[in-house]
């Protein structure tokens, strides 16, 4: 058998499978990105929060993007405890000012970064917050100190409107 | 398929058949030869074809009353429970319905792992079984959403979050089946569009598996082949009709006990609290056809490696023909494998205990344990045992171990002595 060679034919197969699965591809998109969060969903990406009544050593939950947000004023006692904590000992090391930018609010998605589940306050082995689902411990800055859980839990974009009131997102 | 001619008496009939021959495979199914020896283990196809049509007839009248919204799921589902005309009955068959089919399909497959019909020439049955399973699974996780209740939210933001541990992508894949940041409405409308498809699906894999079947017709307690039609086979209609019947109507007292007695016991109390993002019930657990698996998620202390353990364990079992590497099918003839067949059923049932139970203590290493041997059975005992096994001899035939001291008998000896 004598080498195959490229003539018209074999050009124009290739063509049409080409310009075929570009076509393919373009009308499939929109029945992936469908599933998307659509306009409405974006539009609600940040939201205001009034913190005037919250006084030291107490949490509060509000919704954000459909997820909970911890909003904790914490205790002189809790931020020297958190800003105590060595780096070394930490699974994912960040250190608490790089978390709380004003010591006395810590922020938080209230989600363990382990399957979602919302964590327990003031519960588990290091006085932060304790996953029920499958046993994420976090400490009072909500860095991750044992359990399951891959990573500390995530601090939203944030930022004080006045002195009394926080706008996340 | 069917190997003789067939021919309808009737002139329509013919006329009919000619066009489109389905009294060709009415009469294929009829006379479709079956092993004589098939014991009540092998009720348990018709038993789950059964389960599906009651989840799908069930569902259907469902879906004309139930309301997919994360506003108004919830409120529908009691008002089909409290208003709609026997709406209680339909639920409680539909929510049970899904518990007895996993039942049946459990015994089912442990049916096949005993009596080795997942082995040539059935590699194709056996994958098809094992993709209807997986199918099951996201069909029985969806449903289980859509009443909106505090273990709906929670189940479905803990399996969905799942995917989060697939590197780079898992946050975008997350975000892309929740249709937006959270479990939401979005996540609700399609789950609900996927549960009434998948049922479909399953019907026509499950056409797939018995036209399979069909092929090298059904394997049987002995595990040896057998010429069909012949001496050991009876035809399907009446003599498996009835047995497969008799088998059904038992397995529908079990359901109408749970139906009538005890709705709720295999459901969990947190699901008649409506969905509330800001709380996570104390303890989340799977219902309990999914609690093995869970067990074996839980007992992997990172979270990528929990996932792939977890399905792992489900796709390990579609590679079960080449990783079983004994030619002898069933466990009847192999002394050593039917101990470690109990000890894997054991194993998965502790598996499924500790996966109700808190992940610590002596629950986590029990959990460790079980998890290290269900993966040991497949991947190191089985291929091991098919080269290390002394199995006893196999008759030649079904008849052969009924007929006791026949000629048969002997001449299964001799073929032993001149083996040896």
């Amino acid at each position: 058998m004598s080498e195959k060679k490229t003539n018209r034919r074999d050009f124009l197969f290739t063509a049409t499978y080409a310009v075929g699965a570009v076509g393919v591809g373009a009308t499939i998109w929109p029945m992936i990105d469908q599933m998307n969060p659509d306009a409405s969903v974006k539009a609600l990406a940040s939201t205001e929060v009034d913190v005037s009544t919250v006084t030291p050593g107490k949490t509060i939950t509000v919704l954000w993007r459909g997820k909970p947000v911890f909003i904790r004023r914490r205790t002189q006692d809790e931020i020297a405890e958190a800003r105590l904590v060595k780096l070394e000992d930490l699974k994912h090391p960040e250190k608490d000012e790089d978390r709380a930018k004003d010591p006395e609010w810590l922020v938080m998605l209230g989600v363990c970064t382990h399957l979602g589940c919302v964590p327990l306050d003031q519960k588990g082995d290091y006085n932060g917050w304790f996953c029920p689902c499958h046993g994420s411990h976090y400490d009072i800055s909500g860095r991750i100190r044992k359990g399951p859980a891959p990573t500390n839990m995530e601090i939203p974009k944030y930022e004080f409107v006045n002195s009394n009131t926080i706008k996340i997102g | 398929m069917s190997d003789h001619e067939y021919t309808p008496k009737s002139k329509f009939g013919k006329w009919f058949n000619d066009r489109l021959p389905l009294l060709t495979l009415a009469n294929h199914l009829t006379d479709y030869p079956t092993p004589k020896n098939l014991n009540y283990w092998w009720t348990f196809g018709g038993i789950l074809t059964f389960c599906l049509i009651t989840q799908i007839v069930t569902g259907l009248v469902l879906a004309m009353h139930y309301i997919a919204h994360a506003d108004m799921a919830f409120d529908s589902v009691e008002h089909i429970m409290r208003d709609v005309n026997y709406g209680w009955l339909i639920r409680y068959i539909h929510a049970n319905g899904a518990s007895m089919f996993f039942l049946a399909v459990y015994i089912h497959i442990f049916r096949s792992l005993f009596y080795g019909s997942y082995k040539a020439p059935r590699e194709i049955i056996w994958i098809i079984g094992i993709i209807i399973y997986l199918l099951m699974m996201a069909a029985a996780f969806m449903g289980y959403v859509l009443p909106w209740g505090q273990m709906s939210f929670w189940g479905a933001t803990v399996i969905t979050n799942l995917f989060s541990a697939i590197p780079l992508v898992g946050e975008g894949i997350v975000t892309w089946l929740w249709g937006g940041y959270s479990v939401d409405n979005p996540t609700l409308t399609r789950f609900f569009t996927l549960h009434y498809l998948i049922p479909f699906l399953i019907l026509g894999l499950v056409v797939l598996h018995i036209w399979a079947l069909h092929i090298p017709g059904n394997n049987n307690p002995v595990g040896i082949d057998i010429k069909k039609p012949s001496k050991d086979t009876v035809p399907f209609h009446p003599y498996i009709v009835i047995k497969d019947g008799f088998a059904l109507l038992m397995f529908m007292i079990v359901f109408a006990f749970f139906v009538f007695y005890t709705p709720n016991i295999l459901g969990h109390a947190d699901n008649y609290i409506e969905a509330d993002p800001l709380v996570t019930p104390a303890h989340i657990v799977p219902e309990w056809y999914l609690l093995p698996f869970y067990a074996i998620l839980r007992s992997v202390p990172d979270k990528l490696l929990g996932v792939v353990a977890m399905l792992s364990a489900i796709f390990i079992l579609a590679a079960l023909p080449w990783l079983d590497t004994s030619k002898i099918r069933s466990a009847v003839f192999r002394p050593l494998y039917r101990q470690f067949y109990w000890i894997l059923v054991a194993d998965v049932l502790i598996l499924g205990y500790v996966g109700a139970m808190p992940a610590e203590g002596l629950y986590l290493l029990v959990a460790r344990i079980a998890t290290a041997y269900y993966f040991l059975h497949f991947l190191v005992i089985l291929p091991v045992l098919g080269f290390k096994e002394r199995t006893l001899p196999l008759p030649l035939s079904i008849t052969e171990p009924v007929l006791g001291g026949s000629p048969n008998l002997a001449a299964a000896k001799k073929k032993v002595s001149l083996n040896s």
